[in-house]
C-alpha cells in the first residue's frame, strides 16, 4: 500500500476516534452546558440531610440552578452544613427557603429553593436561614402508626 | 537429601524465580523500548504504519461488537428496569456501563486478540527468519526500528478504539431502547446527560483504555521479541500474548476501578 493511502486511512481513523470522544463528551457527558461559566457559593444548615449527596442538584421551580459541592457536619451546632454552588446567572432573595426533596418516591434527593419576597439578594458566602430537613420515611411511618394506635385507644 | 519433598520444593523455587526473572526481563525490555522511542517517533511514518495495522484494521470488529454489546445492554437493561418501573433510566445504565467498564475492557480484550497476537506473530517470525539479526548486522537497532513503532502504534490506537466502542454501544442502546422498544427519547438522553460526568466517568474511562493499551502493546512486543525462533515457539508466544494480556487487563481493571470509582 502506498504511503499516501496509508496516511489517509490513519487520518480517517484518528478523526473518527476523536469524533467519538467528542460525542461522548458533549452528547453523553453534557460537557457543554454543565460547565457554563461562573458560580457563587452559599451555605445552608439542615437538621437532617437524609440521603443528599455531593454533586446533588439544586432546583428552583424544577429547573437545575446549582450543585451541592460540599457536605460537612458542624460540631458546634450539631447540624449538617451544606455548601451550594449556584449559577451566577440566577439571583435569589435573602429569605429563600431551602428544602430537601425527593424526586419520585424512591428517587435521588435534591435541594429545592422556594423563593421569598425580600428585595435584598443572596451574595457569595451567605447562609440560608430558613431550611426544611429531609423527610425520613421511617419517622413518617412510625408517626402514622402511633397516631393510629392512639386513635384506636381513644375509641375504646 | 534427595527425597521427594526437597525435589518438590526445589521445583517450586525454580518456577517462582523463573517467573520473577521473566518479569524483570520484561520490565527492562519496556525500559529499552521507551529509551529508543525518540528515534522511532522522529521517523513518524513507521509509527503511522503501525497505527494503520493495529488501529484501522481493528476498527470493523470494534464497531460491530460495540453495536451489539450496546443493543444487548438495551434489551437486558430494559427488561430489568421495567420491573422497577424506571425504564427512563435506560440511557444512564447503558452509557455508564459502557463508558466506565465495558468500553475500555471489551475493546482492550478484542484489541489483544486482534492486534496483539498479530504483533507478536510478526515480530516472532522476523526473529525466526533472522531478520532481526540481519538488522543488527547492518547496525540498525531492531528495538528502535521494529519494536518501538509497534508499541506506540498500539498505545495510540487503544483509547481511540475504546471511545469508538463506547460511542457505538450507546448508539446501539439508543436503537434498541428508543427506536425498537419505545423508551421516551427525551428522558433517555437527558437522564444520561444528568448522570454522566465528564471528568469522573469519561476521562477515567479514557485513562483506563490508555493503561490497557500500554499493557497489551507491551505484552505483545515482549512475547514476540522473546519468542523461541521456531514455528512452534512463535505459535506458543502468540497464545501467551492473548492469555497474559487478557488476564493483565482484567486485573488492572479491578485495581483502576478500585481507585477511580470508590468513595464520593
Amino acid at each position: 500500500m502506498s504511503r499516501t493511502t496509508l496516511d489517509l486511512w490513519v487520518g480517517f481513523f484518528v478523526a473518527v476516534g476523536l469524533g467519538a470522544l467528542l460525542f461522548l463528551a458533549l452528547k453523553v457527558g453534557n460537557l457543554a452546558s454543565s460547565s457554563s461559566g461562573e458560580t457563587y457559593a452559599i451555605q445552608a444548615k439542615f437538621d437532617n440531610i437524609g440521603g443528599l449527596k455531593v454533586r446533588g442538584a439544586v432546583k428552583s421551580a424544577g429547573v437545575v440552578v446549582g450543585r451541592v459541592t460540599e457536605i460537612r457536619f458542624d460540631p458546634e451546632a450539631y447540624l449538617a452544613l451544606v455548601t451550594i454552588q449556584v449559577d451566577a446567572r440566577y439571583k435569589f432573595p435573602r429569605d429563600t427557603f431551602a428544602t430537601i426533596n425527593t424526586s419520585g418516591l424512591l428517587g435521588e434527593q435534591y435541594i429545592g429553593f422556594e423563593v421569598g419576597g425580600d428585595t435584598a439578594m443572596l451574595k457569595a458566602g451567605d447562609t440560608i436561614k430558613k431550611t426544611q430537613s429531609a423527610v425520613v420515611l421511617e419517622k413518617l411511618i412510625s408517626q402514622f402508626m402511633f397516631n393510629k394506635a392512639a386513635e384506636d385507644g381513644g375509641k375504646k | 537429601m534427595d527425597n521427594g519433598v526437597v525435589r518438590a520444593l526445589r521445583g517450586l523455587g525454580q518456577q517462582v524465580t523463573a517467573r520473577i526473572w521473566r518479569l524483570g526481563y520484561a520490565s527492562r525490555f519496556l525500559l529499552a523500548v521507551l529509551m529508543y522511542s525518540g528515534t522511532s517517533l522522529r521517523r513518524l511514518h513507521l509509527t503511522i504504519r503501525e497505527v494503520y495495522f493495529a488501529g484501522v484494521l481493528s476498527m470493523i470488529i470494534i464497531l460491530v461488537s460495540g453495536l451489539f454489546v450496546g443493543m444487548v445492554l438495551g434489551l437486558q437493561g430494559y427488561d430489568t428496569l421495567a420491573r422497577y418501573g424506571s425504564t427512563e433510566a435506560l440511557g444512564v445504565l447503558v452509557s455508564l456501563s459502557l463508558v466506565r467498564e465495558l468500553g475500555p475492557v471489551v475493546a482492550a480484550l478484542l484489541f489483544a486478540s486482534r492486534a496483539g497476537s498479530a504483533i507478536t506473530a510478526e515480530i516472532g517470525m522476523m526473529k525466526a527468519t533472522e531478520q532481526l539479526s540481519a538488522m543488527e548486522m547492518m547496525a540498525v537497532d531492531p528495538i528502535a526500528r521494529v519494536v518501538a513503532p509497534r508499541f506506540w502504534g498500539g498505545v495510540i490506537s487503544m483509547p481511540l478504539l475504546a471511545a469508538l466502542f463506547s460511542a457505538m454501544g450507546i448508539f446501539g442502546g439508543y436503537l434498541v431502547g428508543v427506536q425498537l422498544i419505545g423508551v421516551d427519547e427525551g428522558s433517555f438522553w437527558s437522564q444520561m446527560q444528568a448522570s454522566v460526568d465528564f471528568r469522573e466517568d469519561i476521562l477515567n474511562g479514557v485513562i483506563k483504555s490508555f493503561v490497557f493499551g500500554i499493557i497489551v502493546s507491551w505484552v505483545a512486543v515482549f512475547e514476540g521479541y522473546d519468542a523461541e525462533p521456531t514455528a512452534e515457539g512463535v505459535s506458543g508466544a502468540t497464545t501467551r500474548t492473548v492469555v497474559t494480556s487478557s488476564l493483565a487487563i482484567l486485573a488492572a481493571d479491578f485495581v483502576l476501578t478500585a481507585f477511580m470509582f470508590t468513595g464520593t
